[in-house]
């Protein structure tokens, strides 16, 4: 039984992110796997979960989200015991030391990944996003596209490795990097329903929680949305 | 009115309708936005000058917004003359063009912007402000939902204007209750996912089937004094303690909300009820929407929506017939450019339906119909996409977002 954790959904829900829940459950029961996804509210238990997922979000409900889970804890001893978990937008900067809140006052993350959120005077980063894995580990997942939407900046320290170097779109903005990887936890500023965008994500982070390759599915209607977004290569 | 300030305001109206008549002619969108940039710059303040003293009645809200307006015009014409910017430009340049074309004692009724309405109100210093439900939309390019409801709670706390306001929305509920004067109606939401937290203090919104409550604080419902219902597709409106009851072609609860927020505006600025009710049933379609057209030999119902709220809403009304449907979406700048909220709507309803995908961006509804397990054909023209889901004796319906919807009606109206 593939056990999925979605964290906060009425805090960290703002742009489809419930959709990468779905594409997950899907994936593994198209496949004839078990899977329960539980959708776990804002102020209830983190639960004992294989694989967390954590989406975007305004300001106050980011803010709040983090100050829940830093409490709670158990996100922090699930990534002890090797749990997977995908982070989005909002969730990846939680994940990190601090980020930025719309005062501009820094407020502190997880400390689950070792990447810092500032704010800069660049605009803030609105359009499609092209981006190749770099990740060890991670690179058989084909070119990523996704949508992103987001004000602050990303460093990544030495705890972590990008996820990807950007083609097309800024991600974290800083050395045409994007994502951080580390461990089992992945995030990207690529926005909601990023793993409908790409299946080969999906797939390695089910392939994580099982242990071991997955047959392929019919992904014919996604090959044609892929070429769509592809398209924008420069 | 100082000599200089009524000749700047003349220029500017002058200017105003020559560009607008001049692109009208060259067939440049509907010809009140490029005149009107050119009036506000000659007098910044000309929609001041031009609502001074006349009644006001401003229209907001995410989903809504045009058929409500629509509605509130027609109710009040049994009373007054109206001046309306039907033309869907429902910003300060769409507002001046209706403006300044007003009759003397003519209610000036304005469709709203959300992110217009604050500004709106302090020029307009309106007599009435409809408030009709906030919700996610084009996220990409508007401000955040709860950024928006705390800008109108701003405005509320200043304005003289009574707020006409829907009591099933808690974003809603939280900015009105900040006016001196508001007029509380039952108009139904179906959409409650970006109000579970609540707006007051954080704390979890609870919605149940009489209404909705903080569980941390005193935010609840407000009890209404105008509520809606429906029976066999007549609108029943309780207004000041008396039932009205006529026969309405507009589909959908929200629809029958948007009549009794219309009704309660109405009745404030002088409308008697009974004819008013009577004269806004007779809207069959507003800007296309709700229309039944022949397309290439198909009847086709048209239907609108723009956002997760407006696409759940309109399930409702498809949900009882087996109609084929052709689904459309766009992402142009009109329509938001990250059509991620397509999985905020719940396409699972339409298992086991015929449905057909197009628009520019129908790979991306296609994906997300396959992750619903909805079986579905594409197609890359809406035309053809009408005739692909055509059954014999049924008529298609047709769901479109602003620009795959502007584009049909542009095409089948000709
Ligand atoms: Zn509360």
């Amino acid at each position: 039984m593939i056990r999925i954790a979605v964290l906060y959904p009425d805090l960290l829900g703002t742009y489809g992110d419930g959709g990468n829940a779905q594409v997950l459950e899907c994936r593994a029961r198209w496949r004839g796997l078990e899977v329960a996804v539980a959708q776990v509210l804002a102020g209830d238990e983190v639960p004992d979960a294989d694989l967390y997922l954590l989406g975007g979000g305004e300001d106050g409900p980011q803010a709040r989200a983090a100050d829940l889970l830093q409490r709670d804890r158990g996100l922090h001893r699930a990534v002890d015991r090797g749990a997977t978990v995908f982070a989005v937008c909002a969730g990846y900067q939680i994940l990190g030391h601090h980020f930025i809140s719309s005062d501009g006052s820094a407020t502190p993350g997880l400390g689950l990944l070792d990447v810092e959120t500032v704010r800069t005077d660049e605009r803030r980063a609105v359009g499609e996003v092209l981006a190749e894995v770099v990740a060890r580990g991670w690179t058989a997942v084909p070119t990523l596209t996704g949508f992103e939407n987001h004000g602050g900046r990303t460093r990544l320290g030495a705890g972590v490795e990008p996820l990807a170097h950007v083609e097309y779109g800024v991600g974290n903005g800083e050395d045409a990097t994007e994502g951080a990887v580390a461990g089992n936890v992945v995030a990207t500023y690529l926005h909601g329903p990023v793993l409908a965008r790409n299946p080969g994500l999906a797939d390695a982070l089910l392939e994580r929680v099982v242990g071991s390759p997955l047959a392929p599915l019919n992904d014919e209607r996604i090959a044609l949305l892929r070429d769509d977004r592809l398209a924008l290569r420069p | 009115m100082a000599l200089t300030t009524r000749l700047r305001r003349r220029v500017a109206v002058w200017g105003m309708d020559l560009v607008n008549a001049t692109s009208r002619v060259l067939r440049r969108g509907s010809g009140t936005v490029a005149g009107g940039h050119l009036a506000l710059r000659i007098d910044p303040n000309l929609l001041r000058s031009l609502t001074e003293g006349a009644d006001v009645a401003l229209v907001s809200g995410t989903n809504g917004k045009t058929t409500t307006t629509a509605l509130l015009t027609q109710a009040l014409r049994t009373a007054r003359e109206v001046a309306t910017n039907d033309t869907g430009s429902n910003m300060t340049t769409g507002h001046v063009a209706t403006a300044a074309h007003a009759a003397p004692n003519a209610v000036v009724v304005l469709e709203v912007d959300e992110a217009y309405l604050a500004k709106t109100a302090v020029w307009t210093t309106p007599r009435v402000v409809v408030l009709l439900n906030l919700s996610r939309d084009q996220l990409d390019r508007a401000s955040e939902v709860r950024m928006v409801a705390e800008k109108w709670r701003t405005m509320c706390s200043t304005t003289t204007a009574t707020v006409v306001a829907n009591a099933d929305d808690p974003l809603i509920v939280y900015a009105a209750s900040a006016a001196s004067s508001v007029v509380w109606v039952a108009a139904g939401s179906s959409w409650n996912l970006d109000a579970v937290g609540c707006p007051s203090c954080g704390g979890h919104i609870a919605f149940g089937d009489d209404g909705w409550a903080c569980g941390h604080c005193a935010f609840r419902r407000p009890m209404p004094s105008v509520a809606c219902r429906a029976d066999d597709g007549d609108l029943e409106v309780a207004l000041d303690g008396v039932l009205y009851r006529h026969p309405f072609s507009l589909p959908g609860a929200f629809n029958r909300g948007n009549a009794a927020l219309a009704l309660a505006a109405a009745s404030i600025l002088g409308a008697a009820p009974e004819q008013a009710i009577a004269a806004l049933v007779e809207v069959k379609s507003v800007a296309g929407r709700y229309s039944h057209e022949v397309v290439d030999g198909r009847q086709v119902s048209l239907l609108l929506a723009k956002n997760p709220a407006g696409w759940s809403s309109l399930f409702e009304v498809v949900a009882g017939n087996g109609d084929p449907l052709v689904l459309s979406i766009n992402a142009r700048t009109a329509d938001g450019a990250d059509p991620s909220w397509l999985y905020d709507v719940p396409f699972e309803v339409l298992r086991g339906r015929t449905v057909v995908a197009t628009g520019d961006r129908r790979h991306d509804l296609s994906v997300r119909l396959h992750y619903a397990e909805v079986d579905h054909a594409v197609d890359d023209d809406q035309r053809a996409a009408i005739t692909r889901a055509a059954t014999p004796g049924r008529p298609v319906t047709f769901i479109g977002n602003y620009t795959a919807f502007g584009a049909l009606v542009a095409e089948v109206r000709g």
